[in-house]
């Protein structure tokens, strides 16, 4: 047993407090949420705020019956799909981007900030210019290219940015081995490089994919006639609040932390795979 | 050096000569130098044009067009090819602003004073996030030492990021009411007599939303800066007796400017762009830059919404260039 010095007392002391800080800041964080998913079982009679009045699934019936907000389940369907093609495109992206930083070439530096532009122009911002040069060249917008588009440009960053970790840590050496073997390019990507940045992948996947399902200032005057998930809860926000909006909100948040929880889950195992 | 690079090396060295004099072939040795420097790898412009091709489309072509159409000329259902400052007029100056008769002489118009309450709004929104974050990062980093906890709590504390932020919104409103969690709590603990009412649609439920839904943007840009600080700097600054003030003085706080720099941006730049939330705990009461452009949109004034987004554009390049004139981040990307 370490002996308790006044140096080590004081540490301990120090560590106390940014725990309880931590606490509190989690309490920030989460609490509404909280307050929320408890609100969702609100009695049939009851308010969307505290007192309960009586528990019940009442607002959650609702909310999976048929004069349910808006049409929910296909924004949902919508939104899913979007989210799956943005993550599809923004891994890609994101990959071929980072290999191609691998080697110095002109330009680089001004398509790194083109890139990172994505991360600083304000949904509202391409929103407005993507609508209005859509309206003049008479083509409505629509979820599937226009919500896309600019879906694809917030996640690419981050995506870039994970891949440009992975292959800062590479050892490319194990490339020159095979290709030193006599293996061409494909193979040399396909057997070597792949498989050990496939974690990073999955990683830059997740943002596109949660980005996306849950990105609402971008989509805003993009998604056409048709509603995405998030272009839904906003609608019904602008009707009387009901029990109903926490029981949808819990509902997405729940499904966002599911999704989180599974590509953590993936990524650790083929992380472990890769080493 | 790559296997490749050696291999040109060597071929350098043995360039082919000329028949009389000792003096290589100048030509051909350019020649095999290109092809055996020729890097590994799938060629360069393969692997950017797709990229390229989606941002020049969906991210350079609608911040031109929002700088084209804020000089065109609004027909009332749509816009029309011209060359007109009478949006930019409009945006800077009052309607009396020439007119010394008029009593909003000289006074600039709502719409500047709009971006102008959303930019000093944003940087309270930005000052608070930093109060709270810097500490959280601190702890992650410095305090927590066992690196599996540390990745945990930090997840812990990032998740929300991944969430709808419409929703964390929503989520503030049983919280806030007049019936709100926080009044019972003042109620019932009888630090107020009556139920306050300033907590939902205020700028105070305001800022605390916006709080909470950015400050995750600060701390992880923080913590990694944080993270990276080389321990034996710390030790031997320790050993030489100094105090753990003096410390972070010293050495901790300098080297997470760039973390400090990047995390601001980033709230910067999202504050500055936000409207939604403002619909949602503020009733539409204020307004933000955000919020006109999309009412401007609304009414198919096209070009004074494109004026609003483009000043924004403005107001925001400056914010930023200011940051980064302040901190130098080149060392972090």
């Amino acid at each position: 047993m370490a002996r308790w010095t006044p140096e080590r007392r004081r540490k301990a002391r120090v560590k106390a407090g940014f725990s309880v800080y931590y606490a509190v800041f989690l309490l920030f964080v989460y609490g509404p949420m909280f307050a929320m998913f408890t609100l969702s079982f609100q009695g049939p009679r009851g308010g969307v705020s505290f007192p309960m009045r009586g528990l019940s699934f009442y607002w959650w019936e609702k909310l999976t019956g048929p004069s349910a907000v808006g049409d929910l389940k296909s924004s949902l369907v919508r939104s899913l799909i979007l989210a799956i093609i943005v993550m599809v495109i923004t891994a890609l992206f994101s990959t071929m981007l980072a290999m191609a930083y691998r080697k110095r070439f002109r330009g680089s530096g001004f398509l790194f900030y083109a890139v990172m532009a994505g991360l600083m122009v304000p949904g509202v911002l391409l929103s407005l210019g993507l609508a209005s040069l859509l309206r003049v060249l008479g083509i409505p917008p629509a979820w599937w290219y226009s919500g896309l588009g600019v879906h694809v440009v917030w996640t690419l960053p981050f995506g870039f940015l994970v891949m440009m970790a992975v292959f800062n840590r590479f050892d490319a050496r194990l490339e020159e081995a095979a290709r030193d073997m006599g293996a061409d390019e494909w193979t040399v990507f396909r057997e070597v490089t792949l498989p050990l940045i496939t974690p990073g992948i999955v990683a830059a996947g997740l943002f596109g994919f949660t980005l996306s399902y849950d990105e609402f200032a971008r989509t805003t005057l993009l998604a056409g006639a048709q509603n995405t998930l998030p272009l839904d809860i906003n609608a019904s926000l602008t009707q009387r609040v009901q029990p109903t909006l926490f029981a949808l909100g819990t509902a997405s948040t729940l499904f966002s932390l599911l999704m989180i929880g599974l590509f953590i889950v993936i990524y650790t195992i083929l992380y472990r795979r890769s080493r | 050096m790559t296997t490749v690079e050696s291999y040109a090396k060597v071929t350098h060295l043995e360039t082919p000569r000329g028949l009389i004099g000792g003096a290589p072939i100048a030509h051909d040795a350019a020649e095999a130098e290109r092809k055996y420097r020729r890097e590994p790898g799938f060629p360069v412009p393969l692997l950017i044009a797709p990229a390229t091709l989606w941002l020049v489309i969906f991210l350079f072509l609608p911040l031109i067009s929002i700088f084209v159409f804020s000089f065109w000329k609004s027909t009332g259902h749509g816009m029309t090819p011209a060359f007109t400052l009478e949006h930019y007029q409009a945006f800077f100056a009052s309607e009396g602003f020439f007119d010394p008769s008029k009593p909003d002489f000289l006074t600039p118009s709502v719409f500047i004073r709009t971006l102008w309450s959303t930019f000093r709004f944003t940087i309270t929104v930005m000052a608070i996030c930093l109060a709270l974050a810097y500490p959280l990062a601190y702890f992650l980093s410095m305090q927590v030492e066992n690196f599996k906890w540390q990745l945990t709590l930090f997840l812990l504390a990032m998740v929300p990021f991944w969430t709808s932020y419409l929703i964390r919104a929503v989520a503030w409103l049983p919280m806030l009411g007049r019936h709100g969690l926080i009044n019972e709590f003042l109620v019932s603990f009888g630090i107020v007599e009556e139920p306050v009412s300033f907590f939902l649609y205020s700028e105070f439920s305001y800022t605390m939303a916006l709080v909470q839904l950015y400050v995750v943007l600060a701390v992880g840009p923080i913590f990694f800066s944080l993270a990276k600080i080389d321990r034996t700097l710390l030790e031997a600054a320790r050993d030489m007796g100094a105090t753990p003030f003096q410390i972070f003085r010293e050495i901790i706080a300098p080297l997470s400017l760039p973390g400090v720099a990047i995390g601001m941006i980033f709230i910067f730049v999202m504050v500055m762009g936000e409207f939604a939330t403002a619909v949602v705990v503020y009733g539409g009461k204020s307004s933000t830059t955000g919020t006109v452009i999309l009412n401007y949109y609304a009414i198919a004034n096209y070009p004074f919404a494109a004026v609003n987004a483009f000043m924004l554009m403005v107001a925001m390049m400056i914010g930023v260039v200011i940051i980064l004139r302040l901190v130098d981040i080149r060392k972090e990307l």
